[in-house]
């Protein structure tokens, strides 16, 4: 099969509102990073790839609202609605296609601009759920708990992850929560949802992604070191709440093995470096740690705690400070894998990690990880 | 086999609110017709295109724009219609009243059109290529109704 690679990435700052900037003005910003990140122009994109949602924009075809300001103007741009991994997904089906050989992809997200627990109301089916008020909080809420009554894992063991990732955003300025916080503060931060505290839970964010994804044949045409593309994959679970364990996570157990398998990966927890996963809330974190085989279900905690997945551990997660420290819905996921490009090429600054040669970056679709998508990212082809 | 009644879940009075960010671009367009009753587009630094209402960026040269000229205030009629149908007032929520003129107007000195409604007092004169001025609202609130209307003028 042929190769493909990311050959540049461009992020602006994660921010509470962005209130100077429309949809069109962030999106110019990180294009426009990214191209120079490539050393590319915008003639050397052959075809574009945003992603948006019509519900969290306030608007339908929300993609218009970017094409003059990601230079689609007479190339072929197309949208896809969800989660930023799942719009790269795409962009690096086309690059693959034999039709297109460079695709500038896109993930553009105002949380400020919406009353953000109706939007995810408006995700539950409206003949028998959305009536009862249920959002994302409230439903993550219960994927906690029966998370916790399974594996035994306490708040206060979830609580080390908010910590851990507020403390890497202290090293990370395009964060927008870095915090220097304890157990203790994350204990007595105000509970919204059993069992769920305020420093639980991921903020309302602005922000945009941009990544360009090359086919092998033009990947090292252009300044920038590629980082290769070595696995992806996604996988999806039910849709009704009821319908799933909801203490696990059957999707991205199948989305990770497929990627690992691609990659020729066999065994995960030694072949990758670092991990940059959708942190939405904290529990989140270890259950998809345990979920992608790189923890034992339900001893995550034990190895947080052991400062494993520190940003000088054995295994960094959320180097970056993950969703914790910033949660542009949509672009969250494309945050994730520009990370662990810069991380692979020892971009990353003050939060680079020591030993990064393969990086695993995960995004989800849909409430408590509907959907999965997992991209292993390599420095070497 | 009797038919088994058929239910519907109507949503009722529920909305689903947004504040969207006018931007540094539209603030300034906004503000100009508010403050100062004045029509103001973006300038290309390459093709030299004016666009109303204004962006940050000319699409096809893909590049920013921040060259603010003055347009209008008088224009043409690029394409209209006259309403007929009472649709919803996306302002009101409620049946907006007919007839009432809508269409695009092309300012003097820009290169885009403009959406507005058109007065139709007469509507022989309601025409492709027929002049226009704006008409301003006596309370402006810093949107796109500052201007209430264009006019027909002679
Ligand atoms: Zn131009």
């Amino acid at each position: 099969m042929d190769r493909t690679a990311i050959i540049g990435v461009g992020m602006t700052t994660i921010e509470a509102e962005k209130r100077r900037e429309t949809f069109a003005d962030m999106t110019w910003e990180a294009v426009n990073k990214a191209l120079s990140d490539a050393g590319m122009t915008i003639a050397d994109i052959d075809n574009v790839v945003t992603t948006s949602s019509d519900f969290w924009d306030g608007r339908t075809i929300s993609l218009m609202a970017v094409g003059d300001v990601s230079g689609a103007a007479e190339k072929n741009v197309s949208c896809v609605e969800g989660d930023g991994t799942y719009g790269a997904f795409y962009a690096n089906a086309r690059a693959l296609s034999g039709s297109y050989k460079t695709t500038l992809v896109t993930g553009h997200s105002k949380g400020s601009q919406c009353v953000s627990s109706l939007i995810t109301n408006a995700a539950f089916d409206p003949i028998y759920e959305r009536v009862l008020g249920m959002d994302m909080i409230t439903a993550s809420a219960m994927q906690a708990n029966a998370y916790m009554n399974r594996t035994g894992v306490k708040p206060e063991d979830a609580a080390l992850v908010s910590v851990k990732n507020h403390g890497n955003a202290l090293k990370n300025p395009m964060a927008q929560l870095p915090m220097n916080i304890t157990v203790d503060d994350v204990m007595a931060s105000e509970m919204i949802a059993d069992p769920l505290r305020k420093l639980d839970c991921s903020p309302v964010s602005d922000g945009c992604c941009a990544v360009i994804i090359a086919h092998e044949s033009v990947a090292t045409k252009f300044k920038q070191k590629p980082i290769w593309i070595r696995g992806l994959a996604f996988c999806t679970d039910s849709f009704f709440f009821g319908d799933r364990d909801l203490a696990r996570s059957k999707a991205l157990t199948e989305a990770a093995k497929k990627a690992y398998a691609m990659a020729g990966i066999k065994d995960p927890r030694k072949e990758i470096d670092l991990v940059e996963l959708y942190d939405a809330f904290s529990y989140q974190e270890l259950l998809w740690l345990e979920e992608m085989g790189l923890a034992d279900y339900g001893k995550a905690a034990a190895r947080l705690k052991a400062g494993e997945f520190n940003l000088d551990g054995a295994l960094p997660v959320n180097p970056s400070g993950g969703l914790l420290s910033g949660h542009p819905v949509i672009a969250a996921g494309l945050y994730r894998i520009a990370e662990i490009v810069l991380q692979l090429r020892g971009d990353a600054g003050a939060h680079q990690v020591k030993k990064a040669k393969t990086g695993l970056a995960h995004g989800v679709n849909g409430l408590c990880g509907q959907s999965h998508c997992v991209w292993i990212l390599d420095k070497e082809k | 086999m009797a038919e088994k009644e058929q239910l519907i879940i109507e949503s009722g009075d529920a909305a689903q609110p947004f504040k969207y960010a006018v931007g540094m671009h539209g603030s300034k367009f906004f503000t100009e017709t508010r403050d100062n009753m004045r029509l103001m587009g973006l300038k290309c630094p390459k093709c030299g295109k004016v666009y109303v209402p204004p962006r940050g960026v000319c699409g096809k040269c893909f590049v920013e724009m921040d060259d603010w000229v003055e347009v209008g205030p008088k224009g043409v009629i690029g394409t209209f219609t006259i309403l007929r149908f009472a649709f919803i007032d996306p302002e009101t929520g409620q049946q907006k009243p007919v007839p009432y003129g809508y269409g695009f107007i092309k300012l003097d000195g820009a290169d885009t059109l403009l959406q507005h409604y058109i007065d139709i007092k007469d509507e022989s004169k309601v025409k492709i290529g027929a002049r226009v001025e704006p008409v301003y609202a006596q309370e402006r609130k810093g949107i796109t109704r500052n201007i209430e209307y264009f006019r027909i003028i002679d």
